[in-house]
């Protein structure tokens, strides 16, 4: 990785064009338009070459980190490999010309994978019906809360406005719950860290919409207690919402469906392998039990008696979430992703994801705290460094690994111990990956004693080093306009 | 067993289960309940090959019909450079994460906030976010930060001449957020300035969201709007095609507290609907309501000049339920795209890309009137889109020009027909869907 300074508007000069288009033999031209519907100054955007273009871009991405350059054991991410098989079939000529509004008669070919992956996930989770409309996981939480009141309202029982949400759980679960309008009742953990059942008998009443649980939960424990508290859920009268950022452990092993669980949404940028792209797009399908599915947002995919298939909607529908329907290309490399797999590789996905998880807390366990002891999912949680007298936090750890090519873990997250270091290596990485990653994490827990001081002012080797965030968020700097100013 | 995507030989599963101390990869569930572990057939199909793959999605693309597409209605077919997917291929960006690390992310960053740089230019507003999931879902992120912003109010006004699915969504979080909608009527195509009033009378309106390129496809004057709304302390917030704005009237010179659309006309591929890019500015003063990731200059500790994820505080990680909105993954690829878009066709690029479009529409919409066979609904400015009255049955029209190879003539709630011009359209396939046209009859 090397530093590269510039921004696109400092390669900019007047004159200079990097676009090709056709002459323009039209009689109308804009300045027909009325003035006062016209943009007075022109747009203050680069001016720069072809060459300029893909140089720039080039190098800024010789800044960036991504699975294909290293070990990427970000916890509750699931940074697996992103296939290039999946890329090349998401960039098909034929499927990227397709207009969302085209008649279904012209698109059979696409309403035939929405409604082969619906079936696909359907098997895998032990659902009824899927909307793959949702863009994002949260996107899709918010989704499945709304099928959640959905149902309720259309019972006519207004009463339940309350949902429970672990304090361990992902910030987006009670984020989302809000932006549904409805109420957050937060149930605690036990010391051993999964939800103490007996905090959350008496939060049970008929004022509860439903409960969002992530299992295993974002200690990497699954809830064993799981089947009890689905009945005693259902008994109040409530539903059950499965979080599916951790999905990737119970890939091919367990089914939410099977565990009790009325709604859950997909993260198939994690369990799925769709690439993140720095950040999106994802793509969050939500699947429902079979007394749910009406409840699925519009417009939906429908196979006909005849077997060709339609795009329809429902009054009773949770209404419309999505411009059109979902982040197509993303469900396209998810689908692709699955038939690579085929119901034969599929029961290898989550326990060899929990394999490396295990390998990796019990080569390192000696050297950093490890609060909860005991058999792991997909990831686990470390406290810090065992050894807390060196004053070297979990920040200075996630640093100084950048320093030895690897990404850092998740960090202070969940909320839980003051230290955290959330670990999830997914199924991708080899033993000698693994191996790699472990001895560094040794050197650095060695380092911690001996030059401490190597790992505060970590990182040394990247393009830049620790950055100064106070001034960013006490002066914002947001664009290239402000950065001209200051 | 053996499959690419597992590096695992036998002998590695042993060693790693010896180091566990455990027996079997089954053991390693022993703390799942046995009714709930799944041992049947998964229904899924047998495992494919590259190959068998490859197939498979090629006999899924023939049974998709290819269309010269002359239709918008929230998906326009405009042109993508070469350039973007070569550069936004690159693993760097495509299989990195959220940059959180930001040491070793100064590509996502930088990028993200060349992104924000050109979004608030061509908007003319003070700042936004690092993106959205897609133009509606924007929209309905703004109405929740309008309620945000001002506190007490209990409802939200739409111009009816907002896309349908925009309005749609909006609704959809309205409802269950408990938000009052109301709309807002149009004259002639163009939002009603007096409607707007009245409804404001109430004193309970958080805002309105107007278009400024509506589903009429008119360049709406949106005169008064701000005045009447900020004269009863609500927001103006403005639904526009970040494409037309470079050569349109900005939300920022109309006044607009908000601007929000869908960013998929600077140059992301039709795709069925999807990967589209949502985009969502604001006033300087509005920035602690915005929703999702930002990005920030600053430097590192040896001064060199960097870029950082900021305000933080406004996010879900760390607000939970306080928090404004939910959003978390975003669709910062396509941000990326659309960066690359922007700076190769730069303002010039921009404005000729308006000006084909505005040409190639007015073209059409002028043979159209001319066959006899249509009539003008309003008498606006229109930019690329327009609607017509048909006289043709709309059902009849659009089948036959389907069966030309051709996706025009949607069919608004009215009944009218849209159509839309982009710079891809050439005159010869204008004249050939024209051909088509005049051999029906009324």
């Amino acid at each position: 990785m090397k530093y590269y300074d510039k921004l696109i508007f400092e390669l900019s000069k007047e004159g200079r064009q990097g676009f090709s288009l056709p002459q323009n033999s039209w009689n109308h031209h804009l300045e027909e338009l009325p003035d006062m519907l016209k943009r007075e100054k022109k747009a203050a955007l680069p001016e720069v070459s072809e060459l300029d273009v893909v140089r720039h871009y080039t190098n800024l991405s010789n800044m960036n980190f991504g699975v294909d350059t290293g070990f990427y054991p970000l916890g509750s991410c699931t940074m697996k490999y992103n296939p290039k098989i999946n890329e090349e079939i998401a960039a098909l000529p034929g499927f990227r010309n397709l207009h969302p509004l085209q008649p279904a008669s012209t698109v059979q070919g696409v309403l035939q994978l929405y409604d082969e992956l619906d079936r696909a996930l359907s098997a895998i989770t032990g659902m009824s019906k899927f909307t793959l409309n949702p863009f994002a996981g949260a996107h899709g939480e918010l989704t499945g809360l709304m099928i959640m009141r959905q149902y309720h309202m259309q019972r006519g029982d207004w009463k339940r406005t309350k949902v429970i949400v672990p304090d361990s759980a992902h910030g987006t679960n009670p984020a989302s719950a809000a932006v549904c309008g409805l109420e957050v009742v937060e149930v605690k953990s036990t010391p051993q860290g999964t939800i103490d059942v007996d905090d959350l008998r008496p939060l049970l009443d008929d004022t509860i919409a439903g409960i969002m649980m992530t299992n295993p939960n974002t200690l990497g424990l699954f809830e064993t207690r799981i089947l009890e508290i689905a009945e005693m859920v259902h008994a109040c009268g409530g539903l059950l919402y499965y979080d599916g950022a951790n999905m990737n452990p119970l890939l091919g092993v367990v089914r939410p469906g099977d565990m009790g669980f009325d709604i859950l949404h997909l993260n198939l940028h994690k369990t799925f392998s769709t690439p993140h792209g720095g950040g999106g797009p994802g793509a969050g399908p939500v699947g429902v039990a079979a007394h749910l599915a009406e409840y699925l947002p519009n417009p939906k995919v429908i196979r006909q008696a005849d077997g060709t298939y339609t795009v329809t909607g429902n009054e009773t529908a949770a209404g419309r979430i999505s411009g059109f329907m979902g982040n197509f290309g993303v469900l396209m490399r998810a689908y692709a992703y699955i038939l690579r797999l085929g119901r034969q590789n599929v029961r290898m996905a989550g326990p060899l994801a929990t394999l490396n998880a295990n390998y990796i807390k019990e080569e390192l366990k000696d050297c950093y705290k490890l609060p909860i002891d005991t058999c792991c999912k997909h990831e686990f949680v470390f406290d810090g460094l065992a050894d807390q007298s060196t004053g070297i936090t979990t920040l200075d750890v996630a640093k100084r690994l950048l320093d030895y090519g690897f990404h850092a873990p998740t960090i202070y997250f969940p909320l839980l111990f003051h230290q955290a270091i959330m670990i999830e290596p997914t199924e991708t990485e080899s033993k000698e990956t693994l191996d790699g990653f472990i001895s560094i994490m040794r050197h650095i827990a060695q380092e911690a004693i001996e030059h401490p001081e190597e790992l505060r002012t970590a990182p040394h080797l990247t393009p830049v080093r620790r950055l100064d965030e106070t001034t960013a968020a006490k002066q914002p700097v947001l664009c290239y306009a402000d950065l001209a100013r200051s | 067993m053996s499959f690419a995507y597992f590096p695992h030989t036998d002998e590695d599963i042993r060693q790693m289960l010896d180091r566990i101390g455990v027996k079997t990869l089954d053991d390693l569930y022993a703390d799942v309940p046995a009714e709930v572990r799944y041992t049947k057939e998964f229904e899924l199909p047998d495992s494919m090959s590259e190959i068998e793959l490859r197939q498979k999605f090629e006999e899924l693309d023939r049974k998709n019909k290819q269309l010269t597409v002359f239709c918008g209605a929230g998906a326009y077919d405009h042109y993508a450079p070469a350039v973007i997917p070569a550069l936004t291929a690159r693993s760097e960006y495509l299989t990195a994460y959220t940059p959180y690390q930001a040491e070793i992310s100064q590509g996502t960053l930088r990028y993200i906030f060349e992104y924000q740089s050109m979004i608030t230019e061509l908007t003319g507003m003070d700042c936004t976010n690092a993106s959205m999931y897609d133009g509606p879902t924007a929209a309905a992120e703004a109405m929740l930060m309008a309620m945000a912003a001002t506190k007490k109010k209990t409802r939200v006004l739409l111009a009816d001449t907002l896309l349908p699915q925009v309005k749609e969504v909006v609704k959809t979080y309205a409802k269950y957020h408990g938000v009052e909608i109301g709309y807002i009527a149009h004259k002639d195509g163009n939002t009603d300035v007096e409607a707007l009033k009245q409804e404001l009378a109430t004193g309970d309106v958080a805002g309105a969201l107007i278009p400024s390129l509506n589903r009429f496809g008119i360049i709406e004057d949106l005169s008064g709007m701000a005045d009447a709304l900020h004269a009863v302390k609500a927001l103006l917030m403005v639904y526009a095609d970040p494409s037309a704005l470079a050569v349109i009237k900005t939300p920022g010179a109309w006044n607009a507290d908000i601007a929000c659309g869908d960013a998929q006309t600077l140059g992301l591929p039709l795709q069925f609907g999807g990967p589209y890019v949502g985009y969502l500015a604001c006033r300087k003063d509005l920035v602690r309501k915005l929703p999702g990731r930002i990005v920030g200059a600053t430097h590192d500790v040896d001064g060199k000049r960097a870029f950082v994820l900021t305000l933080q505080a406004r996010e879900q990680h760390i607000r939970r339920e306080k928090a404004n909105s939910n959003i978390c993954s975003n669709q910062s690829l396509m941000a990326l795209y659309i960066t690359i878009y922007l700076s190769l066709m730069g303002p010039e690029g921009m404005r000729q890309v308006n000006e084909l479009a505005y040409g190639g529409a007015h073209y059409l919409h002028d043979e159209l009137i001319a066959t006899g066979l249509f009539e003008d609904v309003f008498d606006r400015p229109f930019l690329k889109e327009f609607v017509v009255k048909s006289k043709i049955p709309a059902d009849k029209l659009q089948q036959a020009l389907l069966d030309g190879g051709f996706l025009a003539a949607l069919e608004t709630e009215e009944g009218y027909v849209s159509f839309c011009v982009t710079e891809k359209r050439t005159r010869e396939e204008i004249d050939r869907m024209l051909s088509i046209i005049k051999r029906l009859k009324p």
